[in-house]
């Protein structure tokens, strides 16, 4: 009676990992992959739940057939009411997933090396460097060697790999662009890398993924992935319109806002992006008064 | 006079806590009023609230946990429906409550409803597997669990006055800083934590010592019962693991309180080192839950196979090597905070070692019903659905150890998926198994077969219903802890997971009906013999209820299985044992110092959460003074007759003896 049901369950189970399988390759999943990180990660991944499932699988099957066939009003079951060791089937219990493990090992040995967010991409190109500063709550790019910046959009030209340092002008998050690759988290007084490369031209959805507070939710923002030239017109629309960022510009900023749409700007005075990660610029203000202040209750309005 | 405290920390504009709070008050009182009226008040004072009787603190503890699940639950459908609705839409949750819902449900799952369930069957269990009295120190024993009430009190109070943290359940500073969260919300979190935090550790040194020193005569470690086993790597655990978060959440309201700057953004403070130390004790944290639920899975297998445990020695030994290995596995959680590759690639595989040793248990308890004799009690079927869940969710576990597969699905629903079905799977089915398999112990009458079912069913599909979406939308590039999305693909997800909680609802409802039902019908559910399911541990051994000092006579023990041996002896020589020679028997005396010093500690917790700084000291000092008068008591312990204890042991000879003859006429037991 319990197994029976226990039957399509199991395949309804097989089922719903396909799905996810292909919803996961779909447009805009972590498998959707379209630049050599996120296909690399997605090969990684693919090869460990291959090298679990193999073991996995069967092990459900063998439980609940051994439920199944040793249940207590199955005449032909042989019982062995006192059976409790063997110590060939311990030998047999340990070394299984010992292995497995052993060989999973090797994945995540290599794995952990070869897709490193630290290091570069290979490429003949030199990388485009991008400067992302997370802010409450929004992000901030500086492109450095451009002289612009943007909020909560970034553009990249296909083809080359892009090196990103980040950190935070405030609490912690993480920047990540599912469709291209690894994630890798943002924090104040600190420097962390990542390389990403696009490789097909499209807009793909970025977030970050450490929680940071009310507004976390509208932390989202667009790649833009164009061709080269694209870029290089883009670099030079960008660079006649929008506001100078400067000292006072990043001030305002840097102050609490939610949702915030994407804009440009066509200057950044230089250095900024070490001036907030080394602390020269002090960190962001955390709420102000009134809502989400030092108001006993986050609830009262303004 | 009041410091922080004022009409406006009352959220008089927002229907939802209003409403809700109002509620729980309105609940609380009447249960009170009908206490009172009954004529209770003088019962419970005297059998249940000053009462350091193992079993019934167990029993409290039990049935903390499952109302505050309940709490943890309804929080749970509020994340659920609010992500349903909240497409292209704010839903019904601004953030600066949602951010609130979620915390208060990681905090209120993992510390107000999974420990105090595993803490309350160990409690109940861990003395009668021994054949022992007690625990070693039983006045403690009921101060941890005092102590943890409050913990969970203070957590509920934060509905109404005030505010409870935003933050998540871990409270990364800076986030959790006075810069970035100046309300009383991180304040709350840290006191419940800080004062429940000290209950447990006591819990810890009391069940070591327990286990450690007090047995019945002739039980080496080698015939402990597996879930004694589990139960002692479980508090060994607590016991390193605990002072770790004390003195981490410690750093964290020194920060806040004193201006220190451990984990600030400036001056030398450095938020990876609370994180590091966080998880130092958060991913122990997860095994002091599941161990001893693996411990009572194995009690189970065994049973319902009518089969010993099947490989006990390598049982006892994966289980210590889980102890070991989940040190060393923290850093797993933050694989994206820009540790390099051999750091990464050693944390993950220390990781997948744990798969090893939890890998090994799976195929024990395969062999375990291989050749048996296989009976689907209830609790049996929450250990095979464990068994297929656990697997999967262990599975997904292992693919998150491996850093590339983690840094796309760090922080995602993945993720979220993965916890839950572990933490379900594993803790919750867990759990469940063992009030069902231990209820007709602890009450004396069985819970209801039909009713239990139900429960398992729906639970299980309603599990998969709800987690299944998630780790889709987790590939699908979604991240926890949104409020609200535009991402179109996520959608059907999210609306497929909500329907999924109202399944977990139904299952709920049974749950409660099952209790119902059950004592209704508790005469036709009753178990006289003391082992109603055939049994082969201690526990089995005396009456269901167990009387105050559990064992007349303390058993001896010569073998793994002691009950099974006493059971075989009486049916091979047609007769039970001679009868013993009954003695008086010194039991401790009940004691109100427990409740008081925990009374006075959500004084002093309420006190700091709003600067009340006058009250604080006069909590604290009268905490203090109740333990210096306890000190100075001078009757330990109450004495109960022979005659009484040989009275109470003869009635459960005979229902034995009936048992006997029923079993010799070839009827079943």
């Amino acid at each position: 009676m319990a197994i029976s049901s226990s039957g399509p369950r199991l395949r309804g189970w097989v089922g719903a990992l396909l799905i996810a399988l292909l919803a996961g390759c779909a447009g805009g999943g972590v498998w959707d992959a379209q630049g050599p990180v996120a296909s690399a990660d997605r090969q990684m991944t693919l090869n460990a739940l291959a090298i679990m499932l193999a073991i996995v699988v069967p092990t459900i099957a063998i439980a609940l057939g051994a439920a199944w066939w040793f249940r207590a009003s199955n005449p032909r079951a042989r019982r062995r009411p006192n059976w409790a060791y063997s110590g060939r089937i311990e030998l047999i219990v340990w070394s299984i997933p010992l292995l497995v493990i052993l060989f999973l090992s090797g994945v995540i040995w290599i794995g952990s090396h070869q897709l490193d967010p630290y290091r570069p991409l290979a490429s003949p190109g030199k990388p485009l460097e991008v400067q992302v500063v997370s802010l409450d709550w929004k992000w901030l790019f500086i492109y450095p060697d451009e002289g612009i910046a943007t909020v909560n959009q970034l553009t990249v030209p296909i083809g080359t790999p892009v090196h990103f340092s980040l950190t935070s002008a405030t609490v912690m998050n993480a920047f990540f662009v599912p469709q291209l690759g690894s994630m890798v988290a943002t924090m104040n007084g600190m420097v962390t890398q990542l390389h990403l490369q696009a490789d097909r031209a499209g807009d793909y959805y970025g977030q970050s993924t450490q929680f940071s507070g009310d507004g976390f939710s509208g932390m989202h923002f667009v790649v833009h992935a164009v061709s080269r030239d694209q870029f290089e017109q883009w670099v030079s629309t960008a660079r006649a319109s929008g506001d100078a960022l400067d000292r006072a510009g990043y001030d305002a900023l840097a102050r609490e806002s939610k949702n915030v749409r994407p804009f440009t700007y066509r200057s950044v005075v230089p250095g900024l992006f070490q001036a907030i990660a080394t602390l020269q610029i002090a960190p962001a203000g955390g709420p102000t008064q009134g809502h989400g202040g030092r108001d006993v209750n986050p609830r009262s309005k303004d | 006079m009041f410091g922080k405290l004022s009409w406006n920390a009352i959220p008089w504009d927002q229907p939802i806590p209003l409403t809700a709070g109002a509620t729980v008050l309105f609940l609380f009182i009447a249960v009170i009023v009908w206490v009172a009226a009954k004529g209770y008040v003088p019962y419970l004072w005297r059998e249940w609230i000053t009462s350091v009787d193992h079993k019934r603190i167990g029993v409290m503890y039990t049935a903390l946990g499952l109302v505050m699940m309940l709490r943890g639950f309804i929080d749970a459908v509020m994340m659920r429906s609010q992500q349903a609705l909240a497409f292209h839409a704010p839903g019904y949750l601004p953030p600066e409550h949602y951010d609130q819902v979620f915390t208060a449900h990681g905090t209120i799952m993992i510390f107000f409803a999974a420990m105090p369930l595993i803490i309350g069957l160990m409690n109940f269990v861990v003395p009668l597997q021994l054949g022992v009295r007690d625990v070693a120190f039983p006045t403690l024993n009921s101060t941890s669990f005092w102590l943890t009430a409050t913990g969970a009190l203070l957590v509920n109070i934060s509905l109404v006055v005030g505010e409870f943290a935003r933050t998540g359940w871990v409270a990364y500073p800076p986030l959790s800083e006075l810069r970035y969260s100046p309300g009383v919300g991180v304040d709350y979190y840290l006191w419940s934590l800080l004062i429940s935090g000290v209950g447990t550790l006591m819990t810890g040194i009391n069940f070591v010592t327990t286990i450690l020193k007090i047995r019945a005569p002739g039980m080496s470690y080698t015939r402990m019962p597996m879930f004694t086993w589990t139960a002692l790597a479980a508090n060994l655990l607590i016991v390193a693991a605990f002072p770790v978060l004390t003195a981490t959440l410690a750093m964290l309201a020194l920060d806040r309180y004193l201006g220190f700057h451990f984990f600030t953004n400036t001056a030398g403070g450095n938020m990876m080192m609370f994180i590091n130390l966080i998880w130092a004790w958060g991913h122990p944290e997860v095994y002091i839950l599941v161990l001893p639920a693996f411990g009572i899975f194995s009690e189970v297998f065994s049973t319902f196979s009518s089969k010993p445990l099947f490989g006990y020695r390598s049982m006892v030994m994966a289980t210590m090597a889980i102890c070991l290995i989940s040190f060393t596995v923290w850093l797993h959680h933050f694989f994206t905070m820009g540790a390099g590759a051999d750091v990464n690639a050693v944390f993950g595989i220390a990781t997948s070692l744990i798969a090893v040793a939890t890998g090994v248990k799976v195929f024990n308890w395969i062999f375990t019903m291989y050749g048996g004799t296989v009976r689907f009690a209830t609790p049996m079927l929450w250990s095979l659905g464990f068994i297929v869940t656990f697997v999967l969710g262990g599975m997904t576990g292992v693919l998150l150890a491996v850093p590339p597969a983690d840094f796309q699905l760090h922080n995602s629903l993945f993720l979220v998926a993965h916890f839950h079905n572990v933490i379900i799977g594993g803790v919750v089915f867990g759990v469940f198994a063992g009030i069902s398999y231990w209820f007709p112990k602890a009450f004396g009458f069985r819970l209801h077969e039909g009713w239990g079912k139900a429960v398992f069913w729906l639970s299980l599909a309603g599990f998969y219903i709800v987690f299944m979406p998630l780790y889709v939308a987790g590939l699908l590039g979604m991240t926890r802890r949104l409020q609200h999305y535009d991402v179109a693909m996520w959608r059907p997800w999210m609306l497929i997971a909500a329907f999924g909680t109202l399944v977990m609802a139904a299952s709920a409802a049974c749950q409660v009906i099952q209790l119902v039902v059950s004592i209704r019908r508790r005469e036709q559910l009753r178990d006289t013999t003391g082992d109603p399911w055939d049994g082969r541990s201690l526990e089995w051994a005396t009456s269901s209820p167990p009387p105050s000092f559990n064992f007349a006579v303390l058993p001896q023990v010569s073998g793994a299985e002691p009950y099974w041996e006493i059971k075989r002896r009486a049916i091979e020589a047609q007769q039970l044992s001679a009868e013993p020679h009954y003695e008086s028997i010194e039991l401790p005396r009940n004691s109100p110092t427990g409740f008081i010093t925990a009374f006075f500690a959500t004084l002093t917790g309420f006190a700091l959460i709003w600067h009340i700084w006058w009250l604080m000291a006069a909590g604290l000092a009268a905490a203090y003074a109740v333990f210096v008068w306890f000190a100075w008591r001078e009757v330990h312990e109450k004495l109960i007759p022979a005659a009484v204890v040989a009275r109470l042991d003869r009635e459960r000879r005979r229902a034995r003896a009936e048992w006997l003859a029923q079993h010799a006429a070839g009827e079943p037991a």
